[in-house]
């Protein structure tokens, strides 16, 4: 067996839970305090059909004077003239049931609908939770009994084999593995194998009347009378397999959806098209980012306003695509709301998207964005860096050095500045640097030892000020012995303007010969 | 309530008092910003020999930003940065920005570009002005590059002034061609005052300048010095020369000046 079982994990577990009563107790539950003297005697609960009203479900009196479900409500008259009525409501059991269905998610992550009166719940690995699965069963008891609704509940590793338990077993079952699942199921009639009516009676005929008996004639036979049966409620190979495992059966999940809906209270009443208008391009745009949070687009609007003297005007608005344009919603509005009688004033707004669809969200427009607002800055180096190149872009850090162009290195403009020392006030250091120092020839020497008169790059300037020398040595840890110290001087021509020259090395050092002179940098 | 004591004053004395008055307001100054708002465009024509070009443009910049009206300014400290886009060739001639010779307070803002030709020069100019993030834009170009042209200068003026980011745009060596910069400078270093601590030394930095074209001010030359963040004036020109005057007086008929 454990071959037929491949891609359908060990572990799964579900839940699966019927509500045998549902339609009763949903009954019970709406009307509530007001006809309990109703609900002691027999009392069924009827439909209308083309042959007089049929029995749609019975409470526990009226099954005890033999009114039974799918009975003419005529033959049940017949047997207890006394009987009371009450007009049935699939659509609101339906709409019960999908209630029921979320709310049973507090035991496990999905459920699925199991229409007319049953819910699947996927408990895989949750029962620790809870302590157990009996434990867990406990609780969906208990849970369902302060509802006061009548159920009977199973844990099987199938789907199938859950809820021919539920229905069919002894309350509370469990099946902890699918090996179990046959031996468990044997001794449950066929009615198990969620078949239909008419291939019930087929298996009747044949004298299967329990589960162990299928397998009794072989599987080729019951291929061989239902080889043209392709849907699973007719054929019973393929719930049998089902309920075994063999092949997978697909559940649909019930998913709670809300749908969004935004309002407008407003502290005075308005009643000018002019405010009107306001107010509902307000709601178009929260309900934009409503919707924008959602993923989806509105194909269908209600808008509803809240009249002061109690009447309420709805307009309806659908859209050929799935939209959520503020703007566009506005402009649909407008001419809807051009007859909408505002009375003594309109109090309240509200916008409700009945229908929508996904709608992907959209790329706004960067371009047109940053012509009306400007880029960030973060925007703006990204276009930088993207014609220019990475290394174009860049901002100047300290580095712990005393080499003044080695001071300074250049990093990814955004990226965070390292720590580092501050510098020395002391230090007047020029505005620019120029990338390499450029030579200057020395004309006239003072006795001092820095130069009178300069020549650079091409033209002489004459010393008139200086500031001098600052020494800064090489740096040991990182040069080769043979590097010269530099003598900085601050200096300021005839003309007012002011440089950063050194002198690399001193005569007499032992590190080359006479030592020549830099200029480094441009001072302000 | 009108009062009828108050007689109509004589025109002329009105048109002296509009002559007055728009002279005193067309004459630059520094500290200016805070009155008229920003200077958006501005051009300094400097010689690649002296720092001059760069430090003037950054003192100018600076002066407008310092002199901001408080409710331009956010309320919480403005933390943008400036952005300094150089040609490779304007920074092989007058260096690139050494960090630990800028203002205390630019030091760590400062974003550097490094462009190749004018053209991305251009670009990178445009792009800043375009940035919300910005303080101003500096720039420096070295010559008079084809690129740089009468539309391209239009382009930066009106990119500008749509979002409101200054340029200081710092040509190098250049002639003075045509531009759509709202004020032309030419600026050139000028020999310091006396340091108060040692008289051998070079003091604070002083630049002659002349605004040869402005939009909204009268031309004039200006010695300008900078000390602790503060742009000063020093040896004001007080005499106004004709050109002055007859400029002056033919502002009355126009509209307030309007800087930018």
């Amino acid at each position: 067996m454990k071959g037929g079982l491949a891609g359908v994990p060990q572990s799964r577990r579900i839940l699966s839970i019927w509500l045998p009563a549902l339609a009763m107790d949903h009954w019970r539950m709406l009307v509530r305090d007001q006809n309990d003297a109703l609900d002691a005697g027999p009392l069924v609960l009827i439909c209308d059909t083309a042959h007089g009203p049929r029995i749609e479900a019975v409470n526990r009196a009226g099954a005890a004077v033999g009114a039974r479900k799918g009975m003419m409500l005529a033959d049940a008259r017949t047997l207890c003239p006394e009987i009371a009525t009450a007009p049935s409501d699939p659509a609101g059991d339906l709409a019960f049931l999908e209630q029921l269905a979320i709310w049973a998610q507090r035991w496990g992550p999905w459920s699925a609908l199991d229409a007319p009166d049953g819910l699947l719940v996927d408990v895989t690995s949750v029962p620790h939770l809870f302590g157990g699965e009996k434990r867990l069963l406990d609780d969906v008891h208990a849970a369902f009994s302060r509802r006061s609704i009548s159920l009977r509940a199973a844990i099987a590793p199938t789907a199938g084999s859950a809820w021919a338990l539920a229905h069919y077993g002894p309350p509370g079952a469990i099946v902890d593995c699918h090996d179990d699942i046959e031996r468990a199921l044997a001794s449950l009639p066929v009615a198990a194998l969620r078949l239909d009516q008419d291939v019930l009676t087929v298996l009747r005929r044949l004298g299967l009347k329990r589960m162990e008996e299928i397998s009794t004639i072989g599987r080729d036979a019951i291929q061989r009378r239902f080889r043209n049966r392709k849907s699973p409620a007719a054929n019973p190979l393929i719930r049998l397999d089902q309920l075994l495992g063999r092949v997978p059966e697909p559940l649909l999940p019930v998913i709670p959806q809300q749908m969004p809906l935004v309002q407008r209270r407003l502290m005075e009443p308005i009643r000018h098209r002019q405010l009107l208008d306001q107010v509902v391009a307000d709601l178009a745009k929260d309900m934009a980012r409503e919707l924008e949070g959602k993923g989806q687009g509105a194909r269908r609007l209600e808008l509803g306003l809240w009249r002061v003297d109690g009447e309420v005007v709805v307009r309806r608005l659908e859209m050929a695509a799935a939209t959520r344009d503020p703007d566009h919603i506005v402009r649909l509005f407008a001419s809807r709301l051009d007859d909408v009688d505002a009375g003594f004033g309109i109090e309240m707004l509200r916008l409700r998207v009945s229908w929508a669809e996904p709608l992907a969200l959209e790329q706004g427009n960067i371009e047109a964005s940053a012509e009306a607002h400007g880029t960030s800055l973060a925007a703006c180096i990204d276009r930088l860096t993207v014609r220019l190149g990475a290394k174009a872009v860049s901002r100047p850090v300290p580095y712990a050095s005393h080499i003044p162009e080695r001071a300074q290195r250049w990093q990814p403009p955004l990226e965070p500045e390292a720590a580092s020392q501050g510098q020395f006030a002391f230090h007047a250091r020029p505005l620019k640097l120029l990338d390499n120092p450029e030579k200057i020839a020395v004309l006239y020497a003072t006795p001092d030892g820095y130069p009178q008169r300069f020549r650079w790059r091409g033209s002489v300037h004459e010393v008139a000020r200086v500031e001098g020398p600052e020494r800064i040595a090489p740096e040991w840890w990182r040069e080769r012995g043979a590097a010269r110290l530099r003598d900085y001087y601050r200096i300021e021509d005839g003309e007012g303007r002011r440089y950063w020259i050194y002198r690399l090395g001193i005569i007499g050092d032992g590190r080359g010969g006479a030592p020549d002179w830099y200029l480094q940098g441009l001072c302000a | 309530m009108p009062n009828p004591d108050i007689h109509p004053l004589p025109f002329a004395a009105f048109e002296d008092v509009a002559a007055l008055s728009a002279r005193r307001s067309a004459r630059w100054r520094p500290g200016l910003a805070s009155r008229q708002g920003l200077a958006l465009h501005n051009e300094l024509f400097a010689s690649s020999c002296d720092g001059a070009g760069g430090a003037a443009a950054l003192a100018l910049a600076l002066d407008d930003w310092r002199n901001l009206p408080v409710e331009d300014v956010a309320e919480t400290q403005d933390r943008r940065s400036i952005l300094w886009v150089q040609t490779r060739e304007a920074a092989r001639r007058t260096g690139r920005p050494y960090r630990a010779g800028l203002p205390a307070d630019m030091q760590a803002r400062i974003i550097y570009v490094l462009a190749e030709k004018a053209e991305d020069a251009l670009f990178a100019l445009e792009e800043g002005l375009r940035c919300r993030d910005l303080a101003f834009v500096v720039g420096e170009i070295a010559g008079n590059p084809k690129a740089l042209d009468f539309t391209a200068s239009r382009r930066l003026t009106l990119t500008g002034e749509k979002h409101g980011v200054p340029l200081f745009l710092v040509r190098i060596d250049a002639e003075r061609d045509l531009s759509s910069a709202r004020m032309r400078w030419e600026v050139a270093s000028a020999p310091s005052p006396a340091s108060a601590w040692n008289p051998q030394a070079p003091g604070i930095p002083r630049w002659q300048t002349e605004l040869f074209r402005a939009r909204s001010h009268a031309p004039g030359h200006w010695m300008l010095a900078e000390e602790n963040g503060q742009l000063l004036v020093s040896g004001e020109q007080e005499e106004v020369d004709e050109a002055l005057a007859n400029w002056a007086a033919g502002l009355r008929f126009r509209h307030p000046p309007r800087r930018a």
